[in-house]
């Protein structure tokens, strides 16, 4: 198996829990009473600490990869210098295939690829968050929609991931699968809420699954790198984590009184770099110290 | 040779940052303690991990063989982004420092995934002391079915069973936030994980 592939993975899913976990604490200090803001700010900390440790393990791959000679990772980055190498190196790199990007990258300089490099001197095409994930918070209603639908996706997605053979892989979705477990219930338990509340309620929830729902589909179309370990037995099989999730937000619409869209386009393209407008945004601020203070540290 | 069993007791001093009635071996936190060849290459014979955790603790961490022999100490985190993690791997270090243990490697594991049920008895009772209520023996991994409740909680202050949840996320990432029904005191659960 080729290194990069499973670089690849990793931060796919680093991204997403980084992209949600930030999105999250956007709210914080922000949030309609003390106790919520408090409960969605401790799910932002579990996300974030859940790409942290997924984080670690890619600069970990990154680094070992740089290491063997001839893998074309540790090339694309090697014309830049200095700690801008993951993000320069990634500049030049193919948006489409994106086989090259920054992960493993360690630039000519020999800079190490640290869980703080992949985090914030990465670029929007470099990151391969779904686009679920990276969807900006608009009301309570909508960030509630947003976490439930991917809490049920992590939930069983966890679960799966839990009998991978990438042992590393397998012992950080055994953590997360038990806090992915309290996001579920909180997120669900507030979908149903606000689904089967007030006239208002209901219609700012029904405005968050108009927004929403083409962004699900996206969960379960997997990426090459995503097809070619969930044949080795790595990456967790998205095609029988789908019907499970699908039975999951069935249940919870039908208790909140919401109607599951029939079918719809499904906006694919985050997995391969491809991102909406929003992401752009949230980088430029969550990256901003580091882009403007290399290797600051407090 | 190492005595660990000296090392355990010292890891009795580092407490919880966040929880400081707790040390980090009532917490559970701390899985396991043993002697190493040689840990380090690095000035001063130290080498942690903690920045890049190991998720099985099987990564090698190639050093130079040196003279005195080397102490791996094996800790596990409560919650994926507590906090308090980088706190409490700079403490033990210290404190193992000041003891005399300059060659000391950290490593963090995940799997096996902490529980409360790690939590000692003792620890247990420092909780309710310190005017939390410890997580309830034998508790199943909080349940995904909606709307369900643990069983009551007991007030840490008046023992009444008499209480209600307020919120499932408290200060911190291991707690939630109860309120007693007869002394009307809002009080921290140390919840099942």
């Amino acid at each position: 198996m080729e290194q990069q592939t499973l670089i690849d993975y990793t931060l796919h899913l680093a991204d997403n829990a980084l992209v949600l976990g930030h999105r999250n604490s956007e709210w914080t200090g922000h949030g309609p009473i003390l106790e919520q803001d408090i409960a969605l700010s401790n799910i932002a900390l579990d996300l974030i600490g859940q790409a942290r440790n997924f984080y670690q393990y890619a600069a970990r791959l990154s680094n070992e990869g740089a290491g063997a000679a001839g893998l074309g990772a540790a090339a694309a980055g090697a014309g830049a210098a200095g700690l801008g190498a993951a993000g320069l190196g990634a500049g030049a790199a193919d948006l489409g295939g994106g086989r090259e990007m920054a992960a493993g990258a360690r630039g000519g300089g020999g800079v190490e690829v640290t869980e703080d490099t992949l985090a914030y001197l990465r670029d929007a095409w470099d990151y391969r968050n779904c686009l679920l994930v990276e969807q900006n918070n608009g009301d309570w209603a909508k960030t509630i929609l947003r976490l439930f639908f991917f809490s049920s996706y992590q939930y069983y997605f966890y679960q799966r991931l839990q009998q991978s053979r990438d042992r590393d892989l397998a012992a950080i979705a055994e953590k997360s699968y038990k806090e992915v477990t309290y996001h579920l219930r909180w997120s669900s338990e507030w979908v149903i809420r606000l689904g089967d509340g007030t006239e208002e309620s209901r219609r700012r929830m029904k405005e968050a699954l108009d927004q929403l729902w083409k962004f699900t589909g996206e969960l379960f179309v997997p990426a090459d790198y995503e097809k070619e370990l969930a044949e080795k037995g790595i990456a967790a099989d998205l095609g029988a984590v789908r019907p499970q999730w699908e039975e999951k937000v069935e249940a919870v619409f039908q208790q909140a009184g919401l109607t599951k869209p029939a079918a719809a386009w499904e906006q694919t393209g985050g997995k391969q770099g491809r991102h909406t407008e929003h992401l752009g945004y949230l980088l430029a601020e969550m990256q901003f110290l580091q882009r403007a203070y290399p290797g600051c540290e407090w | 040779m190492v005595n660990t069993a000296q090392i355990w007791s010292l890891l009795e001093q580092v407490n919880d940052p966040e929880v400081p009635v707790l040390s980090v071996v009532d917490l559970g936190i701390i899985r396991e303690v043993r002697e190493v060849a040689a840990v380090s290459a690095k000035p001063g014979g130290v080498a942690d991990t903690g920045g890049a955790a190991a998720a099985n603790g099987e990564t090698a961490d190639e050093g130079r063989a040196e003279d005195a022999p080397g102490l791996e100490v094996i800790l596990t985190p409560t919650y994926s982004g507590c906090p308090a993690m980088d706190v409490i791997r700079m403490n033990i270090r210290m404190v193992l420092l000041q003891n005399g243990y300059k060659n000391v490697k950290l490593t963090t594991v995940l799997s096996p995934a902490w529980t409360t049920d790690w939590m000692s008895d003792r620890g247990k009772e420092k909780l309710k002391g310190y005017g939390i209520a410890p997580p309830l023996p034998s508790q199943q991994v909080c349940h995904p079915a909606l709307f369900h409740r643990e069983e009551a909680v007991p007030c840490p202050h008046c023992n009444s069973y008499h209480t209600s949840l307020i919120s499932e996320f408290g200060s911190t990432a291991c707690k939630a936030l109860y309120r007693c029904e007869d002394c009307k005191e809002p009080f921290d659960y140390f919840k099942c994980h």
